[in-house]
């Protein structure tokens, strides 16, 4: 029979030799399972006398205690192993292109609309709708344009065929008709903007058959031609992210305004690149004035009571200024080339907290 | 509205520069349009003289001329002009001038071995005229050495401006120079106005030829005979003006009838007497059959509505927009008979838009005349054609009791604060109107005010606040910011007008570009997709592929898919919202959610995500927009079936009830082919109107209880015929599994020979999730019992063994 100190260091230098976990287990059952060898020792103890069994006792309970560690550093080690074994084999190359992502993009038009129902919401407003085929009353004559009134000429608008009465509806020419809706339809004070679709007989590089306005209706007690001027003000430098742009105001006409003004903010063209700001030149940007008081009789308002102002403004056109958009026709035509570089990310949505000027794209 | 700062001037007394002349125009609301200096481009052009024209030694058709320039020694040119001789005096180019009309900038050059050291030009080169057969051959007394533009009176800068349709006062250079005199830019001269007595009757009189009702056609007429005329050329500053203005010179006749319409805004018409039959002129309505050719050459059906001026051989004057060839004046016209005229704005605009003229007179007519103007502008055009031509004039024939024109519009003492917010003094007020040429009278409430009679679109106190204030200038408007009602603002958008701007987001978040395309389409498209009503086409439309108002969104995102195809896009995903039109009227407008996948989900990519789409795409769109329009998933029917538009075995529709709310399916394979898209291609569309309004409960969420037992999940495969729809098999499990199930995904489909022809198997994961304590086997069992004994009895589908 082998000493137990040579039991204990075949058994050390058997745990030392294991090349795997498996291996290594098998020499732990062999030494210290049931029947294992040191087990079998120990059993063994039972027939010696008192102090024999203590000696032989401490003595195995030492080497027991000494495979024991021996095992659980190895164990670790093992599993160490294993375990950088198994990363290794799973590398892979992270060069390798991810998933394709969704890139869709909201248009700039529904994007700059939001940016001005953002600023207007500011100020007190709120949106108002209305049809896109309007009655001749509605889009002309209850804005003070009479039947073959000059102004009606300028418009060029798209006609829908005669009713048996004969009188025929139009496409709306402007978002201006909701004014007349709103004001049917509510007592002042009214604060209102109407964003929305508008046609004019007209296609060619800076005319569209199809593009957008944004009105706007302020009527209430002491509102008057300041104001207007401090709202769109307001709205222009908030809209154009420019603090000290320069904003004029020049007598125009509106048959449905009274004073009249168009409104242009300043500019300088370089080398042919437009820049919005403090500069040596103006650029129209929105028709306004104070509500005729022949447009606030149409609608039963007493002119002598209530006053306000009006405005109207291109979506389109505003657009291109802002974001540098060149053609108007390109607006229309869902060109996915187009959308990708003009177009917004669907979660940047515009807001006064978070801001107006689109993030990067 | 085009005039030269000499014309201006000459109405115009002032020591402004013209730059602060332009820079205050549009502050008045005179917008301006352009600015010309045509100096500018012909300041190196200067008066020269031949001093000799020699045979060109090596060509035929060239001579070299020795050119006298007015400085240092004469100059070498050679010249190609057959009219180049000596002693004549031209137009001279010298070497480093830009010659606009050859767009060549001159160099030192050799000509067949003769040094030419600049060009003498001819008018086209000069971009004067189109004249090319010679060079300019100037008088004899041209200044050598001069500035040709200077002489010709080509450094007269010329103007464009935009006159707004009220200010037809404006479409006179005279009324321009009033605003800038008022505006403190100068002051207006006056021109004589004064009556000219005449010395015999006019051959021609008047015959106002209308109802009493309808005397309001034409209010006032003068006219006036003229004889003894020489018709020749108009003088030059005359002719200039109008060549600036971009009006060819006639005669002297009808040059001064266009120039007085300029200078003045008002018309003339202008009739040789010799072919005028009968001696009267008539003023009616024509009569219906009656036909005029008028100067334009063309000839005109005439009917009842439209005002007229005759002889006794009928209509020859097209009453304010334009005259008869037959009875117009000619070079050889020694008599006149010249008309002025005030008709009424409405019936020329009518008549003008009938029969589709566009003349200066119209524009003017229709816009609003000095009503007084027969009278007073009588005696100033009389002696402008005598100063011109000679002869003689008649006495003035007058018709018409005249237009009332005066009026008193009350201006309160407050109303102009009122209304701008700006403080003017009473004092600069009346001023300012005094100066446009209102009178006005003052009282204790404020101020009455009539105005001019060439001011007819004054219509209240508004219009008189405007006049003061832009004189007064807009730059004094006060910047008053809107008072807030809310110092937090509150939402602008309601329940129903924040769902377009959620859903917009939506989409794209699912991948989807938003597209915005035109509310028309052709008529193909527009039947094909079930609308095209007669209501909804449009008279006038710009083409025949915009022409009806569309009755789907999806047709336009069709075409603009095969844009992109055709540009190499070949998976394209795109939506709108946008209206639609199910009739003409405000209640038959729509918002359509729409939204159309073509191709792939995905680019070739390594991962394999990519796979054609199919309905299922189109299927989920629409639920993820029902779902942002607060319609649950589990709230839904579904139906297969669709309109034509869709692949009959391939499309359904989602319901609420009996409520359709959503139709998707893939794109009937003629339908793809007619927009030419090639690939796989489905859509769905809504709208927003068919889904009612989520009812708001607040923003606070229901009280959620969360169970602290285990869920547990079953499988079951069922074998069911395959013409019963999963959807029926997943209501029955559903209803079967009763409360605790919070959880039902079919995860397999199955069709083989194994389980027999025109059957298939659906197998279905049922989530259990108790709620008071967890689950026994046989608590379990009895559920799924129940759930095999309802598939069985309501879709004949048995557990697959």
């Amino acid at each position: 029979m082998k000493s137990l100190d040579a039991v204990s260091s075949e058994i050390i230098d058997a745990i030392a030799a294991a090349d795997s976990l498996d291996a290594l287990e098998a020499i732990r059952i062999d030494a210290l399972g049931k029947k294992g060898r040191i087990s079998l020792m120990m059993r063994d103890l039972g027939g010696m006398d008192a102090e024999a069994r203590k000696q032989a006792g401490q003595a195995l309970n030492k080497v027991k205690d000494e495979i024991a560690a021996a095992i659980d550093v190895k164990q670790t080690l093992l599993a160490s192993a294993a375990l950088n074994a198994r990363l290794s084999a799973e590398r892979m190359d992270v060069s390798l292109p991810s998933r394709p992502e969704i890139d869709a993009r909201l248009h700039p038009l529904s994007r700059t609309i939001e940016e001005v129902i953002a600023i207007f919401a500011e100020m007190g407003f709120q949106v108002a709708e209305g049809p896109d085929i309007e009655s001749d009353y509605y889009n002309f004559t209850a804005l003070n344009i009479p039947p073959e009134h000059p102004a009606r000429q300028e418009h060029d608008t798209f006609y829908l065929p005669a009713d048996a009465n004969g009188k025929r509806k139009v496409l709306r020419t402007h978002t201006s008709p909701v004014q007349i809706r709103t004001m049917e339809a509510n007592e002042p004070p009214i604060r209102i903007i109407v964003p929305g679709r508008t046609y004019r007989s007209d296609h060619d590089a800076t005319h569209s058959p199809m593009f957008h306005q944004c009105e706007g209706l302020v009527i209430g007690d002491g509102i008057h031609m300041g104001h207007l001027k401090g709202c769109l003000i307001d709205f222009c430098r908030a809209f154009f992210g420019v603090d000290d742009l320069p904003v004029r105001f020049r007598p125009s006409y509106f048959p449905f305004t009274e004073p009249s003004a168009e409104v242009d903010i300043g500019c300088t063209r370089e080398n042919g690149a437009l820049k919005i700001g403090a500069g040596d030149d103006w650029l129209e940007i929105l028709g306004s004035g104070m509500v005729n008081p022949r447009v606030l009789e149409n609608c039963g308002y007493d002119p002598e009571k209530y006053q306000g102002f009006a405005f109207g403004m291109g979506i389109e056109r505003i657009a291109m200024l802002k974001y540098g958009i060149p053609d108007l026709r390109t607006f229309y035509d869902s060109d996915l080339r187009w959308m990708r570089h003009y177009g917004f990310l669907p979660f940047d949505a515009p807001s006064i907290h978070a801001g107006l000027a689109g993030g990067a794209v | 509205m085009k005039f030269t700062r000499d014309w201006l001037f000459s109405h115009l007394e002032t020591d402004r520069p013209l730059a602060d002349i332009l820079d205050v125009l549009p502050m008045l609301g005179l917008e301006v349009e352009s600015v010309v200096d045509r100096a500018a481009a012909l300041a190196p052009f200067v008066i020269a003289e031949v001093i000799s024209a020699e045979q060109h030694p090596n060509a035929d058709k060239l001579r070299v001329c020795m050119v006298n320039i007015g400085a240092g020694d004469p100059v070498q040119v050679v010249c190609g002009a057959p009219n180049a001789r000596a002693g004549m005096k031209g137009v001279f180019a010298p070497v480093g001038a830009y010659v606009p009309g050859i767009d060549l900038t001159l160099k030192t050059g050799e000509i067949r071995g003769e040094l030419s050291n600049g060009m003498l030009c001819s008018e086209r080169e000069m971009q004067l005229s189109d004249e090319h057969d010679g060079i300019i051959d100037l008088a004899a007394d041209a200044p050598v050495g001069a500035s040709f533009a200077a002489y010709a009176g080509l450094d007269d800068p010329i103007i464009e401006i935009a006159i707004t349709p009220n200010r037809a006062d404006c479409l006179g250079v005279r009324g321009v120079a009033r605003d800038l005199a008022a505006a403190g830019y100068g002051r207006l001269k006056p021109i004589d106005t004064s009556p000219l007595e005449g010395n015999f009757d006019s051959p021609i009189s008047w015959d106002l030829n209308l109802a009493p009702d309808e005397a309001h056609l034409c209010p006032l007429v003068s006219g006036r005979a003229f004889t003894g005329l020489k018709n020749g050329s108009s003088p030059a500053w005359m002719a200039n003006r109008l060549t600036a203005i971009g009006q060819r010179p006639i005669s002297a006749l009808v040059d001064i009838t266009n120039y007085v319409m300029v200078d003045l805004g008002r018309p003339l018409h202008a009739y040789d007497i010799d072919k005028i039959d009968g001696g009267k002129l008539i003023i009616g309505r024509a009569k219906a059959g009656q036909t005029m050719t008028a100067l334009n050459e063309k000839t005109y059906d005439l009917d009842e509505d439209m005002l007229v001026i005759g002889d006794a051989n009928g209509p020859d004057d097209l009453a304010g927009i334009m005259g008869g060839e037959r009875s117009g004046v000619s070079d050889a016209t020694d008599k006149m008979f010249l008309e002025i005229a005030i008709f009424d704005q409405i019936a020329v605009a009518t008549t003008g838009r009938k029969l589709n003229i566009h003349s200066d007179a119209r524009f003017r007519f229709e816009r609003g005349l000095d009503v007084t103007s027969p009278e007073w502008a009588s005696g100033y055009v009389a002696r402008l054609v005598m100063d011109i031509c000679g002869g003689q004039a008649s006495h003035m024939v007058i018709a018409g009791d005249g237009a009332d024109w005066k009026r008193e519009i009350f201006l309160a003492s407050d109303k102009f604060e009122r209304l701008t917010g700006m403080i003017v003094p009473k004092a600069r007020q009346i001023e300012i109107l005094e100066n446009l040429g209102f009178t006005v009278r003052e009282d204790a409430a404020g101020l009455q005010v009539s105005p001019p009679p060439w001011r007819g679109d004054i219509d209240g106190a508004a219009d008189l606040v405007e006049e003061i204030s832009r004189i007064y200038g807009f730059d004094h408007l006060p910047m008053v910011h809107l008072p807030r009602e809310h110092v937090v603002a509150q939402p602008a958008v309601n329940l129903a007008q924040v769902r377009p701007l959620r859903l917009r987001r939506a989409m794209a978040e699912r991948g989807l570009t938003e597209a915005v395309t035109f509310s028309f389409l052709g008529e193909k498209e527009a039947v094909m997709f079930g609308g095209g009503d007669t209501s909804l086409r449009l008279v006038n439309p710009i083409s025949a592929d915009l022409s009806i108002m569309r009755p789907s969104a999806l047709p336009n995102l069709l075409s603009a898919a095969a844009r992109n195809q055709d540009r190499g896009e070949a998976d394209i995903a795109m939506f709108e919202v946008g209206p639609v039109f199910l009739g003409d009227e405000p209640d038959q407008q729509r918002t359509a959610v729409a939204a159309i996948r073509h191709g792939a989900v995905a680019p070739r990519e390594w991962h394999g995500s990519r796979r054609l789409v199919d309905v299922f795409d189109a299927k989920a769109d629409a639920e993820a927009a029902l779902a942002v329009l607060g319609v649950r998933r589990g709230s839904l029917q579904i139906e297969s079936g669709g309109p034509d538009y869709f692949h009959p075995g391939r499309c359904g529709r989602l319901l609420q009830g009996r409520s359709l709310l959503a139709q998707f399916g893939e794109l009937h394979p003629q339908v793809a082919a007619h927009f030419g898209l090639r690939n796989t291609l489905v859509g769905f569309e809504l709208f927003l109107e068919d889904v009612p309004l989520a009812k708001s409960r607040g923003p606070a969420r229901s009280y959620l209880k969360m169970s602290q037992f285990q869920p547990v999940s079953r499988d079951f495969a069922f074998i069911l015929d395959d013409g019963v729809p999963a959807s029926q098999l997943l209501r029955a499990v559903k209803s079967a599994a009763g409360p605790l199930v919070t959880d039902i995904q079919l995860f397999d489909v199955y069709q083989g020979k194994n389980i027999g022809d025109g059957r298939k198997s659906l197998a279905v994961t049922i989530t259990l999730t108790p709620q008071k304590a967890t689950l026994g086997e046989a608590e379990i069992e009895a559920i799924s019992d129940a759930v095999i004994a309802a598939a069985g009895k309501n879709c004949g589908a048995v557990l697959r063994g």
